[in-house]
């Protein structure tokens, strides 16, 4: 056995910041952690089974001979692995996390409660229906207030997370179009949009086409009303958009698209910025997802899971999938599945998911819109949006912000890198921002603003850490400026040093493996 | 309001600071009639957290829980005892409140933690790679049929009628909307498997063949006759698992010749949940990795030499190809990536192992004594925690009258197939080390009094 099982040796007396090595490679409460692999064995266990009771198998001849290859540890050297692992992430519980479209606010810690009560967490999928009648009024109450916050039709609530919700909503529109007979191939998508919503054309077999954003920062209506036509199946638009800046014209472009027979999609990931102010269903939108992980606050988790439930216009909701949750008159609540679809739901495009949704995301975001009320609500999308804007005139003398004249933002502010001097760029900046004990904000997205840094507070900030993080990047963008070639070392004083993702994507590790036995004995 | 830091005079000032005379100001985009003039209607006004908490718990008691009666439900979830200290782990908020490891220098953590799950699902079941997890096993299935198709060019799937009927509608909704061909059919009530007719049915038209092990009724076949069959076509063979832990006690896929193994991982780590979250797996060979969907996280190292990991391969992704990426996925089911990995640390392959020899007894034995009830004919020769019998009687009926008796006796096949008359008297019994001697025995007498 080695000291330090990471394979990472002190080679000198010093680092460049001139700090002692230890000879474990800790530093005091930044302690090293091997892998599993490393540390436990096919031998150790820490769960503790009765007497095994002797039977014969049945297990059809194919007894497993091979070793698995599953380390174990005991608990407290499990409990221990993942305390130390868990020190080497930045968390919403640690300090301001802006990245923008994200919407990292805290998660209070009663959902989390409410989700673990045995009512909740310890109910089978395909119990008996008069078993889970409260796992149903679950669902039929927040789709109920989804309803109510949105000014929306219908609900889909199986979809897994937003990408799935967006599957959802093209799945209905696709539906919808089908039904009157009326193919047509093609979605339009802004420049300025996720990823995950042309990917998502893609993959419900559309073909994906641009459409430009004008100077202001907003989707071009005259460009868009000259691309709509008989081919065209839906526009995909992020509102408010991904510039952090709300589509005055959205009602507009909802108006053109209906008129040349299509359908409008909104991606919901910034309903933040305008949850209990704007209804979405005021505007002309067709179908829209809400990640409950950004605005209604269930924990991201390290990236899921989340929960992207659909509010469906008039036209759309017959389409939506199965199964749902009812609700009777005689206040009894059913789910809806294929069986009675054909009396209930006949135009059901399908089932989604094996079962019915993320019921923990649900009770989580029931109590979070319980303990807001309207007038909390209201007031999580004015201070996202007081915060963002005081983040934005805090900011913008010392980063440009392009769209900064054309009037405030919404929920997040958006920065480029012009003025960066000496091959410095936005990614420096953001690794000195770790420096400083921030999160970075979201780098270099959306495409159409050069260098973007797009910052997202949240309404769960306080005036106090905003005006940390302000004097921060103030600090930080001054050394950009005059091309302090330093910030390209950041950050320094983080678990790791900048990794080398070349070196990752060009030989890829996937996977952990022993080491062959002669480096083993070393 | 107890989650909003700032106060009026906060207020004030920062509308100050930015020179807005009233936060109406900051929402002048948004046209006039639009914006709702108070707070919107019908939602009541904030509560207190003993408020919230009541009305939640009020809700929770109407639900019968699965740990409070004799309980033997299986069909894709699964019960077991989840070791106290998984809690705690994934409540660290760390990992609760971080969020998707972009930042690798300050999320070693998560990344570290992905990397040994990635290794634990791949060696489980018999695979070089895994990914970082899908949404649930459901849609994983349908991820590795897209994958098949992208790599062998061709579009007809065959999935085997042993697999979880949800799962096949999943892939019945999607395909509607892709090239996708499918072709499945209705498991006959019978000990054996599909397997033959599934080997006839593979051509040369054939992207990948898809079959459920153990399946939708508790079966288990070998399955290197239909892999040998489905190379030989030039098809791939995705196996799915709903029970991991049965790969404690049996062969993996993988070692079977299945080139893409997907499943659900609920069963370790993650709670019934009603059905979600869960977590979905996803493992292939590695000649394969660039067509894979989801995330990865890789093995690198920082500027000063020292090993860490990042996402990797990210080209596959939606936020780097857009419209020509692998899948749309982008959040995918990390917080219960980790209960899985914590889980199955903690029973390592020892652990594993007498976990699963634990429920396959205790299924044995409750096999045995359903089975010697006068009309109950137990269809299963092979199985591992869970088995299918078949009643005197409609199973449906049979379980909501169960219900009554304060039992939760299984799944039948009614519910799982409704309308199909060949499997109404099918019953679909999970019997976990969470089963005790008193739980078996509620089962048979409940049964008893039902089919005499």
């Amino acid at each position: 056995m080695t000291v330090n099982p990471s394979g990472w040796r002190p080679s000198a007396p010093a680092n460049e910041q001139g700090e002692a090595q230890t000879v474990t490679g800790n530093r005091a409460l930044m302690l090293e952690e091997p892998l599993l692999f490393e540390i436990g064995s096919t031998e150790q266990t820490g769960v503790d089974f009765a007497e095994m009771p002797r039977a014969a198998t049945r297990l059809g001849g194919l007894e497993r001979s091979r070793q698995i290859g599953l380390a174990g540890l005991s608990e407290p050297e499990a409990v221990r692995h993942y305390t130390r692992l868990s020190r080497q992430n930045y968390a919403i519980d640690l300090g301001l996390f802006p990245l923008g479209s994200c919407t990292m606010k805290h998660n209070p810690r009663l959902n989390e409660k409410v989700a673990r009560l045995p009512g909740f967490a310890d109910v089978h999928p395909l119990q008996p229906q008069e078993t889970v009648q409260g796992a149903l009024q679950v669902i039929n109450e927040l789709a109920f207030w989804l309803l109510d916050l949105t000014g929306m039709y219908g609900v889909a609530m199986s979809p897994k997370a937003g990408a799935h919700g967006e599957l959802c909503g093209l799945l209905c529109i696709r539906a919808a179009l089908e039904a009157r007979g009326d193919k047509r191939e093609v979605v339009l998508v802004p420049e300025s949009a996720h990823g995950t919503n042309p990917a998502t054309a893609a993959f419900a077999g559309y073909r994906v086409e641009n459409i430009p954003a004008n100077p202001a920062g907003r989707v071009d209506l005259e460009a868009l009303k000259a691309r709509l036509g008989p081919d065209v199946a839906a526009v995909m638009i992020t509102n408010p958009n991904t510039c952090g800046l709300f589509e005055p014209d959205m009602k507009a472009i909802s108006d053109a698209v209906h008129t040349a027979g299509g359908f409008v999609y909104c991606d919901g990931a910034n309903f933040n910025a305008i949850v209990g102010k704007v209804r979405p269903g005021d505007l002309g939108i067709d179908a829209m997802h809400i990640n409950l992980h950004k605005t209604f606050s269930t924990p991201h988790g390290g990236g899921g899971p989340g929960s992207g439930p659909v509010v469906l216009s008039e036209a759309l909701a017959p389409f939506g999938p199965l199964p749902f949750a009812a609700k009777y008159p005689d206040g009894s609540f059913k789910l809806v599945e294929e069986e009675h679809a054909a009396d209930e739901h006949p135009n059901a495009f399908g089932r989604m998911v094996a079962f019915h949704g993320q019921m923990g995301m649900f009770t989580r975001a029931l109590a979070y819109i319980l303990s807001h009320g309207a007038d909390g609500l209201k007031q999580v999308a004015e201070d996202s949006v007081l915060n963002a804007n005081y983040v934005l005139r805090s900011l913008e003398d010392v980063l440009e912000a392009p769209f900064g004249q054309s009037g405030p933002c919404m929920h997040e502010a958006i920065f480029s890198d012009k003025g960066f001097e000496g091959g410095v760029s936005t990614i420096d900046l953001a690794k000195a921002l770790i420096d400083e004990g921030f999160h970075p904000m979201t780098m270099y997205f959306p495409l159409v603003v050069h260098g973007a840094m797009l910052i997202e507070p949240t309404e769960t900030e306080s005036k106090a850490s905003l005006d940390q993080f302000i004097m921060a990047v103030r600090s930080i963008a001054e050394r950009a400026k005059a091309g302090d070639q330093s910030l390209k070392a950041a950050p320094v004083h983080a678990p790791r040093r900048r990794l080398d993702e070349t070196l990752a994507a060009r030989k890829p590790v996937l996977t952990y493996r022993e080491p062959e036995p002669a480096q083993a004995a070393e | 309001m107890r989650y909003l830091p700032l106060s009026d005079p906060d207020r004030s000032e920062m509308l100050r600071v930015i020179g807005a005379g009233s936060i109406d100001d900051l929402f002048r985009d948004v046209p006039e009639e639009a914006r709702l003039k108070g707070p919107i209607e019908g939602l009541p006004m904030h509560a207190s957290e003993m408020a919230v908490e009541r009305h939640m718990s009020t809700l929770s008691r109407k639900n019968m829980v699965a740990g409070d009666v004799p309980f033997f439900l299986g069909c894709g979830a699964y019960r077991h005892h989840v070791p106290a200290s998984v809690d705690h782990i994934i409540q660290r908020g760390e990992f609760l409140t971080s969020y998707t490891p972009y930042q690798p220098e300050i999320a070693q953590g998560t990344l570290q933690m992905l990397f040994e799950f990635q290794t634990q699902v791949a060696r489980l079941f018999g695979c070089e790679v895994a990914n970082a997890s899908m949404y649930d096993g459901s849609t994983a299935m349908w991820e590795a049929i897209v994958m098949s198709h992208r790599i062998s060019r061709r579009n007809k799937t065959i999935i085997s009628s042993g697999v979880h009927p949800h799962y096949v509608s999943v892939a019945r909704t999607m395909a509607k909307f892709t090239e996708d061909v499918l072709e499945t059919g209705l498991p006959d009530l019978t000990a054996e498997t599909d397997a033959e007719r599934l080997i006839a049915s593979i051509d040369g038209e054939t992207s990948a063949v898809v079959v459920q092990y153990p399946d939708i009724l508790g079966r288990i076949a070998d399955l290197t006759a239909i892999a040998e069959a489905a190379h030989a076509a030039g098809a791939l063979l995705i196996a799915v698992v709903t029970e991991p832990v049965a790969l404690g006690a049996i062969r993996s896929p993988g070692e079977m010749g299945a080139d893409i193994v997907v499943g659900e991982g609920q069963s370790i780590g993650v709670g019934l949940q009603f059905g979600g979250p869960y977590v979905g797996l996803f493992a292939c060979r590695e000649k394969h990795v660039r067509q894979m969907p989801g995330r990865l996280a890789g093995e690198t190292v920082d500027a000063e030499g020292k090993r860490g990991f990042v996402l990797t391969l990210s080209t596959r992704e939606q936020h780097i190809r857009r419209e020509k990426a692998t899948s749309n996925i982008c959040t995918s089911s990390v917080l219960c990536a980790l209960a899985f990995t914590a889980h199955l640390t903690l029973l390592g392959e020892k652990g594993l192992r007498q976990l699963a020899s634990l429920n396959h007894a205790r299924a044995c034995e409750a096999a045995e004594r359903l089975a010697a009830i006068t009309g109950v004919e137990l269809l299963n020769t092979s199985f591992f925690n869970e088995f299918t019998l078949k009643l005197p009687v409609e199973a449906r009926p049979a379980v909501h009258a169960m219900v009554g008796k304060g039992v939760l006796g299984g799944v039948s096949l009614g519910r799982l197939y409704p309308g199909i008359d060949a499997l109404q008297n099918g019953l679909v019994v999970a019997v976990t080390e969470t089963a005790s001697d008193e739980d078996i025995a509620a089962l048979e007498t409940a049964l008893k009094e039902l089919v005499q």
